[in-house]
């Protein structure tokens, strides 16, 4: 017992929902950022314009193939080689955006297609341009019936930011490290605690999932 | 980029290995461990499902890294020593079964309810039914899904390098710290990485396309 009183201490848990924080920033800025991108990058694969669309989708297709892991290094030890060096916290984002932008844009572009094809022809039939019913028809609908596998992307996000603690981003996991430094008989306690915050975040993320689902779906 | 490739493709090719053979094995147990749990997920005892979504929902919500560095760095202080593939592959088990559970039971689900309800009114019992009616059609919807668990799982295996397994990814950093070429280096490792995922990725597409 005195061992989990002295692991959590008021200031290591203090430490560690710091690092929830960082986890939780990194993750919605990337959320963000990839959504709109892979946004862009679906629409552009499934409308299929000459060679463009088909090269797009070539480089997607890689970037999905890869690990992050590969591409959180490459980012942060191989493009300072190039004169692009970036902090942890940007070298963490812009890896997460590279590869979750990619993920996304497949789940798009099978959104799209999963969306009846009278649609398009019926808002077209009434005067819309290609663009006009992609926005304001296909979209949408596209968007609601994307909802299950989004979700489940960005929750596979939050949990990929642990991965950024090998470029030391001081991000949960990072910090639950630091503190088991100082004794490791931290360790059980340290890993039960970040393992409940990370569980917390992602569970509730896919119960407010299922309820949009019922709710729109 | 060549010359990367030629100087150390024993040390590559020996990540590259590990990094299969891991996938490989992680893959068998957690189809095993997976079905087990989509199953109990299925069968009309409460507890049963209870049970399963439980196991399911912890082990999908928790990252893969925090579980497999549980096992590197907890389990041998309270437990038995473990080798670094070993945790890897053990956490890479975890991670994916649940994965792999949540497929097999919508793949149970979607094979419609009369084939249960058929099997059982010509004689069979429940279990009868679900291994020789139900299982069999399950199985057929889920291999595009089950397919890219496993794609996922080929490159999750990278987690091993943060714990010393000696996969793809920690033999590419190290030769990418010894040599200071980090740029080809980890060009080289992500060719061997695409190697293995790229052509089980298309297959799985054209698979998909053939299924609807």
């Amino acid at each position: 017992m005195s061992i989990l009183s002295q692991a959590y201490t008021w200031i290591n848990l203090k430490f560690l929902l710091e690092g929830l924080g960082v986890t939780l920033e990194v993750s919605l800025i990337s959320i963000v950022l990839s959504f709109v991108i892979g946004l862009l990058l679906g629409v552009i694969r499934y409308v299929g314009i000459k060679y463009f669309s088909a090269i797009v989708g070539f480089i997607i297709d890689i970037i999905r193939n890869l690990p992050l892991l590969l591409i959180i290094f490459f980012t942060y030890f191989a493009l300072p080689k190039t004169g692009l060096r970036m902090s942890p916290l940007s070298a963490s984002i812009a890896a997460l955006v590279v590869f979750e932008s990619a993920m996304l844009a497949e789940i798009v572009r099978s959104g799209i297609i999963a969306v009846d094809p009278g649609q398009m022809e019926g808002a077209r039939a009434n005067g819309m341009t290609y663009w006009q019913a992609m926005w304001y028809i296909i979209l949408p609908q596209a968007l609601l019936k994307m909802i299950p596998p989004l979700v489940s992307q960005f929750i596979s996000l939050i949990k990929d930011t642990s991965l950024a603690t090998i470029i030391v981003l001081p991000e949960l996991l990072y910090r639950a490290q630091i503190i088991y430094g100082q004794d490791t008989r931290y360790m059980l306690p340290m890993y039960f605690m970040i393992a409940v915050m990370y569980f917390i975040v992602c569970f509730a993320l896919s119960l407010v999932a299922k309820r949009m689902e019922k709710k729109f779906g | 980029m060549i010359s990367v490739l030629t100087n150390n493709w024993s040390t590559l090719l020996t990540g590259f290995g590990n990094t299969l053979l891991s996938s490989v094995i992680a893959l068998v147990f957690s189809l095993v461990i997976g079905s087990a749990f989509a199953i109990m997920e299925t069968v009309p005892s409460k507890v049963a499902r209870v049970i399963a979504h439980t196991y399911i929902e912890i082990f999908r919500n928790i990252p893969l890294l925090v579980i497999t560095m549980f096992f590197y760095v907890v389990i041998p202080q309270y437990v038995a020593p473990m080798t670094g593939f070993a945790a890897g592959t053990v956490g890479l088990t975890l991670y994916t079964s649940s994965f792999i559970a949540e497929t097999v039971r919508a793949g149970i689900q979607a094979v419609d309810i009369g084939q249960m309800e058929g099997a059982r009114s010509n004689g069979m019992t429940y279990w009868q039914a679900m291994r020789y009616i139900i299982l069999p059609q399950a199985f057929r919807l889920v291999i595009p899904p089950l397919g890219n668990q496993f794609i996922n799982l080929i490159k999750n295996s990278s987690v091993l390098a943060f714990v010393a397994g000696f996969d793809l990814m920690y033999q590419g950093d190290a030769l990418a710290s010894a040599t200071f070429d980090t740029f080809n280096t980890y060009l080289v490792v992500g060719v061997f990485y695409l190697v293995l995922t790229l052509p089980l990725s298309y297959y799985m597409r054209h698979l998909e396309k053939k299924l609807v």
